[in-house]
């Protein structure tokens, strides 16, 4: 297989408005005889399906919560970035570019990251005269705040709730189309297989979870906008029902695999307090403006925080990275945290934790001007962990955040399978090896509003599509198979539950492919992993029906995905012997013990085939080429 | 095991858990024990213990609606002995702790109920209704690649908070379950209050309100007397004077209509 990234030829600033010029239209009357399927209903989904609705096309929307607003977007706090440059600092669109090409560490497409850019100005118009709250000056312009380390202050932020705000921006822009009766919107349904016809995307097969009916949707296109992957660990600050069933269904009907081992850790979430725990929380990392990062010097030192003098303890960040002390990037901070953990320094019940503290703070600025700055986070944190953290240190620990990898997309945002799209954080496209803060929900609305509405559009014209009925036999062979794997799960009754073999997978991504890999650790993992797959499909006890409400068949569905694809997020960083962002390879680093690139070897995109059960998968490479930027090294020493 | 500190002591509870098997079908009260809750665990990780311990046995785990679990999605809500997301004031049922409970309590757990939320299993309600008011009118209508530039149009910042203020509810419903009348004019005001405090949502201020109390009815809720039930339970603490707001919008509307 040959991946095609079809970028369009010309300048970088010109690719979009040339790709705009060439594109084939479909007329106003005929738009309507065209039917569009969009799997998720988060930024990217809701966006995509309003916008396409509003321009006339016929949209099926699908999400597995009880109503579009509750997709995970909603949980993103600190903002969204654009090159406005409302404050006159400095900022454009070729900064923002540069910016996040950089931050992706030099893994990601120059002109899909230029177009991203471009439109970001063109979503704050957009989210404003929806009516989003953004913060204002008192003039009444908008507000800007500098955002995860960026020099420039282009952040918009609705407090911190950013990513409510915009999500339901666009849940009304969509819910606005479903009272029109130009999307159908089906709740409570769960995509389970891709529907392939003649090589092109033409349908899905979904589970009804209120009825457990299995059903088949045809369309002349499929977007996929299905969000990441990142509770393939287990313990994540995404949603519980997060899962990779879309997209790794998907892959096993063709599409490729882009990056799966690129994941982000992220360094400020309230640490686990026991085996019960479901999901973590995670804490603005604005909070390490001001808290300081420690642990005891000595190993198993139970002290109290306050009992412990402060040449006794540790504050290794500012030891290891004087200048950038802690404020350390996101996956710098992380590993520190885990290897001084791992030492068996860490605090708290668990010994999975480090303190963050404010004491030097407050003792600076005054409890009052903490709390003017973190108020809500102090509160959110004291109703978890009750511990206040005015006068106990707050206890973090890192966790999985988002997945930079996803399914393959060419420029269009189209998959190698024709007709199947994918949108927003499912796919691999903009953040390369490691994503910035407050970009993740400009990518899923540059995506949504105003790339894939012009994309899926010219493929629709430019291929002549016959009607699919749902009767076709590709429709029925895949219904088939979605009623037989709930069946064979139904029917294995064995002993253990679903959630037992998602708690140990999580444990294995988390040590051989988490923050730090190694050859040793994935080839261990690489055993590990198909062993307690198959122990899944002997033991797993998944009671109650097929035809109902069953949360237990539907989490055993999607572990049972999860199982296959930390074998190949192992497989991926394995291949990947180099450091970069977020993937760090314990062999390839510098001296002073940070990632280091081969940009010789590595300076590509690994897009992962399906090959069949038996069968390895085959690793398909990408070149990237640089040709506005010049790759480098970042230090934080 | 260490002791001493509060937080290592466990707790040992009795559910009486609402359990139905689907829309149609009778429902009832069933009671388990729950032995040794850890009081840091969420209501909902209490849950997926007992839970966890039913499968085990081979008895069917309890149904209950969840997602985010960190109080901003808005799928997650039960009614526990008789408040609706729990005691506490101000948290989802996701974000409430054990902690909150005493060693030896009865704990009644039962979904949220309403005409219009019909059971669809156990704990687990059809809250398509409050879609279908947004759907009706809870929108700006504006075009994607319509819009103006951004700053273009200001807003004086105190219209910008008090905006924001309406905009963070989170659609759960517990207003609904709380009120006597099973009303939604909490939620239906929040939503009003959001898009007409602003400059943009002007254009189809009376339209909205007019349009979303109308499908409101249509769908089985109830009207508000003003009982307040639904502030106190909000777990985003939305004020009812949000409600006052959207009824001078309603009245104004229904004057000046013109059809």
């Amino acid at each position: 297989m040959r991946l095609e990234a079809n970028v369009p030829p010309g300048p970088l600033d010109q690719k979009w408005s040339r790709y705009r010029l060439d594109m084939k239209l479909v007329s106003p009357a005929n738009r309507r005889k065209f039917s569009v399927i969009v799997v998720g209903s988060g930024l990217a989904g809701a966006s995509v399906a309003a916008t396409m609705a509003e321009q006339g096309y016929k949209v099926d929307c699908f999400c597995y919560q009880d109503s579009p607003r509750r997709a995970h977007s909603i949980a993103a706090q600190g903002g969204i970035n654009a090159a406005k440059n409302y404050q006159n600092d400095g900022d454009s669109i070729d900064r923002l570019f540069y910016d996040t090409i950089k931050g992706g560490d030099f893994r990601s497409r120059e002109a899909n990251v230029y177009r991203l850019a471009e439109t970001s100005v063109n979503i704050i118009d957009q989210c404003v005269a929806q009516g989003v709250p953004f913060a204002r000056e008192y003039g009444g312009t908008l507000a800007n705040r500098s955002f995860g380390g960026a020099q420039v202050s282009r952040t918009f932020y609705a407090r911190g709730q950013t990513g409510q705000q915009l999500l339901l921006g666009a849940y009304q822009a969509l819910e606005r189309q479903i009272g029109l009766g130009a999307v159908t919107m089906h709740t409570r349904h769960e995509m389970q297989e891709l529907v392939v016809v003649d090589g092109r995307a033409r349908g899905i097969v979904t589970r009804d979870l209120a009825t457990g009916e299995i059903e088949s949707h045809s369309a002349d296109a499929v977007v996929l906008a299905s969000g990441g992957y990142g509770t393939v660990f287990y313990l994540a600050t995404y949603a519980k029902g997060a899962n990779t069933t879309a997209i790794w269904r998907a892959y096993k009907k063709g599409a490729a695999f882009g990056n799966p081992c690129f994941t982000q850790i992220h360094p400020t979430c309230i640490p686990v307090s026991g085996d019960h725990q479901s999901k973590l929380t995670l804490m603005s990392e604005s909070l390490r403006n001001d808290g300081r990062i420690w642990v005891p010097k000595s190993q198993g030192d139970h002290r109290a925080p306050g009992q412990i003098p402060e040449d006794e303890r540790d504050y290794y960040l500012e030891r290891k990275y004087p200048s950038y002390g802690n404020l350390s990037p996101r996956d710098i901070s992380s590993r520190a945290a885990k290897e001084v953990c791992d030492e068996g320094r860490g605090v708290g019940k668990t010994g999975l934790g480090v303190y963050l503290d404010f004491a030097d703070a407050i003792g600076r600025l005054g409890k009052d001007q903490i709390r003017e700055r973190y108020g809500n986070l102090f509160d959110m944190y004291e109703l978890i962990t009750d511990e206040d953290p005015y006068k106990i240190p707050m206890r973090i620990y890192p966790a999985t955040h988002y997945t930079m990898g996803g399914l393959w997309v060419d420029y269009s945002l189209m998959s190698n399978l024709p007709g199947l799209f994918v949108l927003g954080e499912a796919n691999f496209s903009d953040h390369g090896a490691n994503r910035l803060g407050a970009s993740a929900l400009m990518q899923g609305l540059a995506d949504g509003y105003f790339v894939a509405p012009l994309t899926v559009a010219n493929y629709l014209a430019s291929n002549k599509l016959g009607k699919v009925a749902t009767s076709h036999d590709a429709f029925r062979e895949s219904e088939a198979s979605v009623s037989g794997r709930m069946k064979t799960l139904l029917n294995i009754k064995g002993r253990r539950t679903v959630d037992t073999f998602h708690r140990e997978l999580g444990k294995l991504m988390w040590e051989y492919c988490g923050m730090a890999r190694s050859e040793e650790g994935l080839r261990t993992a690489l055993e590990k992993i198909p062993a307690l797959r198959q122990e899944f499909w002997e033991d797993v006890r998944v009671l109650g029906e097929d035809g109902e409400v069953n949360q237990s068949l539907e989490k055993a569905g999607r572990v049972a995905d999860f199982l296959e694809l930390g074998e190949l997020m192992c497989r991926d960083a394995l291949a990947r012997r180099e450091s970069c962002g977020a993937h760090l390879r314990l062999e390839s680093q510098t001296e002073e013990g940070e990632a280091l690139r081969d940009d010789e070897n590595y300076c590509h995109v690994a897009a992962w085939q399906y090959a069949g059960e038996e069968t390895a998968p085959e690793r398909v490479v990408e070149p990237l080429a640089f040709e506005n930027v010049t790759l480098q090294t970042r230090s934080y020493k | 095991m260490m002791s001493g500190t509060a937080s290592e002591k466990t707790l040992d509870l009795t559910l009486h858990v609402w359990r139905q098997k689907h829309r149609q079908a009778e429902g009832q009260f069933v009671t388990y024990e729950a032995p040794d809750i850890s009081p840091d665990m969420s209501f909902l990780e209490m849950l997926d213990v007992v839970n966890e311990r039913l499968i085990g046995r081979g008895e069917e785990p309890i149904a209950f609606d969840h997602d985010c679990r960190e109080g901003i999605c808005g799928q997650c809500g039960v009614v526990i002995n008789g408040e609706a997301h729990g005691p506490r004031r101000g948290v989802t049922a996701c974000q409430l702790h054990m902690r909150s409970f005493k060693d030896k309590d009865s704990l009644t757990i039962e979904p949220f109920r309403a005409e219009a939320f019909p059971v669809v299993k156990d704990l687990m309600v059809d809250r398509g209704a409050l879609d279908r008011i947004v759907a009706s009118g809870g929108f700006i209508s504006v075009a994607t690649g319509s819009a103006p530039e951004a700053n273009s149009i200001p807003v004086p910042k105190g219209d910008a908070d008090l905006a924001m203020d309406a905009a963070a509810c989170i659609g759960c419903g517990a207003c609904v379950a709380a009120c006597p009348n099973a009303s939604a004019m909490l939620f239906l005001s929040a939503k009003a209050a959001h898009l007409n405090y602003l400059p943009q949502g002007q254009p189809e201020r009376s339209r909205r309100v007019l349009a979303m109390v109308e499908q409101m009815d249509e769908d089985g809720f109830g009207s508000c007397s003003a009982h307040a039930e639904c502030e106190a339970v909000c777990p985003k603490q939305i004020p009812i004077e949000f409600i006052a707001r959207t009824n001078r919008d309603y009245l104004w509307g229904a004057l000046t209509a013109r059809k």
